[in-house]
């Protein structure tokens, strides 16, 4: 899966996690909790549903990885270079 | 007119209900519902739930959206949804303006008949498409079924930072969070109750096929003849979602403030049959009606409406009727209907329901009727059972509203009308 690809996957994962925001405007470069109103459950629906649909590990000390898209996206690269989506 | 004991009390230990907010199957509020039961508009609709196909139960209608958003939706319960939606319908009718309310003085006191299944269920389905991998278990699961999650989702969604908790009591719960909300009242625990009694149990496939496997699950061609209590021909319970939450205060505090009054609730009485798991116990039951009227000073003939607990199963309908002939026998005044023949048994919220659906009585003397009662069976035969069409009988003081779960518990409250006095 390409880096644009990841991207599209968790925007969609954030559509169903935050229905009421406006992901169009989403900043890449910025934190996603200075965008949205996500909490630490909130975090952990990105974490659980990248495990259900791609069966990617996320170890707990490597969450703060997930910040912002930016961030996500870079990390999850390598991860899920094999994925096909 | 016998006056009630608790009239010789000091306005501070009286109870009354001053908000009413609720969501039925056939209305998303007082004003609808009670125009649903005097039209005879049923809300039990066909149905269908994973593994056990199609069915029949009672739906809710109501706008999940008013309160909340979809977010908070999506993270909380069906059995929170809708009594979020309840408990600030009531508040609304209360007149209360909450947001200048010490919200450190509101209790949150909610009945339920049972909660967890629904998300249990949900999460087993959902692991089974991972060949039962546990670890794709939702992060969701425990403060989704923690067993005070409605409640707590009212108290959060309101604000709400004084007790909450639910009160597990079967299918007596309506009636038992009201009953809390009176002794927390009375002992100063709080200074306005929300009370009630919520019910997501539509949304789980174990209550239906429970029913189903003991033999009382009602079915009918025609789903809104479906549930029938006293008919020959009935078949037994109609799964029914719901809810009822009522603004509970001291007569005082109501009076202070110049409220809307629906009732003060005079009597009340929980006991338990111990007798069986889930057959029931008429001579309990009476004795659990009896003690209310004897907490209320009253007697029978006193009494102009009681709201029949009866679900449509054949043995069950038949105890309450013989309860009740042996407490009312010598009562020509006393008549007796039913709701969840419109409805379906609305469980955790039933109590509260049924009683809310009489309370218009008070102001136009009108009973609602027990429908689709087309064969009456001899042994529910009580006089001035109320059947088909509604019957006007005068002004009406009291109503009687009986509310029994599995497990043997019995729940009855008596609320009367303050007329001039509450308003």
């Amino acid at each position: 899966m390409a880096p644009e690809e990841i991207r599209e996957v968790i925007i969609e994962i954030l559509g169903d996690i935050a229905p009421d925001e406006d992901l169009g405007s989403l900043d890449d470069a910025v934190a996603f909790r200075e965008q949205l109103e996500l909490d630490s459950m909130d975090f952990l629906d990105i974490v659980m549903e990248l495990r259900k649909r791609y069966r990617v590990q996320i170890p707990e000390d490597e969450y703060v990885q997930l910040a912002s898209m930016r961030s996500t996206v870079s990390y999850l690269t390598p991860k899920m270079s094999e994925v096909a989506k | 007119m016998i006056a009630s004991k608790t009239s010789q009390l000091d306005d501070s230990q009286r109870i009354v209900i001053t908000g009413v907010g609720l969501a039925a199957p056939n209305g998303d509020d007082l004003g609808q519902f009670r125009s649903a039961l005097l039209e005879g508009k049923s809300g039990v609709v066909p149905y269908e739930i994973r593994y056990f196909g199609k069915t029949i139960a009672g739906v809710c209608n109501y706008d999940a959206l008013r309160y909340q958003k979809r977010k908070e939706l999506r993270r909380g319960t069906r059995a929170g949804s809708i009594g979020i939606y309840a408990a600030s319908e009531a508040v609304k009718d209360s007149g209360i303006d909450l947001e200048n309310f010490d919200r450190s003085t509101v209790g949150v006191y909610i009945g339920v008949t049972e909660h967890g299944n629904v998300e249990t269920e949900s999460e087993i389905f959902i692991i089974s498409g991972y060949n039962y991998d546990t670890s794709v278990w939702s992060h969701h699961h425990n403060p989704r079924t923690v067993a005070n999650n409605p409640a707590g989702e009212i108290a959060l969604t309101l604000q709400i930072t004084g007790p909450h908790y639910t009160l597990g009591a079967a299918c007596a719960a309506g009636n038992v969070g009201l009953i809390q909300a009176a002794q927390m009242l009375r002992l100063g625990e709080c200074d306005l109750a929300l009370a009630g009694g919520v019910s997501e149990s539509i949304h789980t496939f174990g209550i239906f096929a429970g029913f189903a496997s003991q033999g009382a699950l009602a079915t009918h061609e025609d789903p809104t003849k479906a549930s029938r209590p006293f008919d020959l021909k009935r078949t037994g319970i109609v799964v029914a979602e719901g809810s009822c939450i009522y603004t509970v205060e001291r007569l005082a505090d109501a009076k202070a403030r110049g409220a809307k009054i629906y009732g003060e609730l005079v009597g009340y009485a929980i006991n338990t049959d111990a007798t069986d798991f889930v057959l029931p116990n008429p001579e309990r039951q009476a004795q659990c009606v009896q003690k209310a009227l004897a907490r209320a000073g009253l007697n029978p003939e006193d009494i102009d409406i009681v709201s029949t607990h009866a679900t449509g199963t054949s043995n069950g309908d038949s105890l309450e009727c013989e309860a009740l002939r042996n407490v009312f026998r010598h009562s020509d005044r006393t008549h007796f209907n039913n709701t969840k023949s419109f409805i379906g048994h609305c469980m955790g919220a039933a109590g509260a329901l049924e009683l809310a659906g009489n309370l218009p009585s008070f102001r136009d003397g009108v009973v609602h009727p027990s429908i689709n009662v087309d064969d009456l069976d001899p042994e529910c035969d009580l006089p001035n059972l109320v059947l088909g069409s509604p019957r006007e009988i005068g002004p009406v003081r009291r109503i009687l509203n009986n509310s029994f779960g599995m497990l043997g518990i019995n729940s009855v409250v008596i609320i009367e009308d303050l007329g001039q006095q509450g308003h």
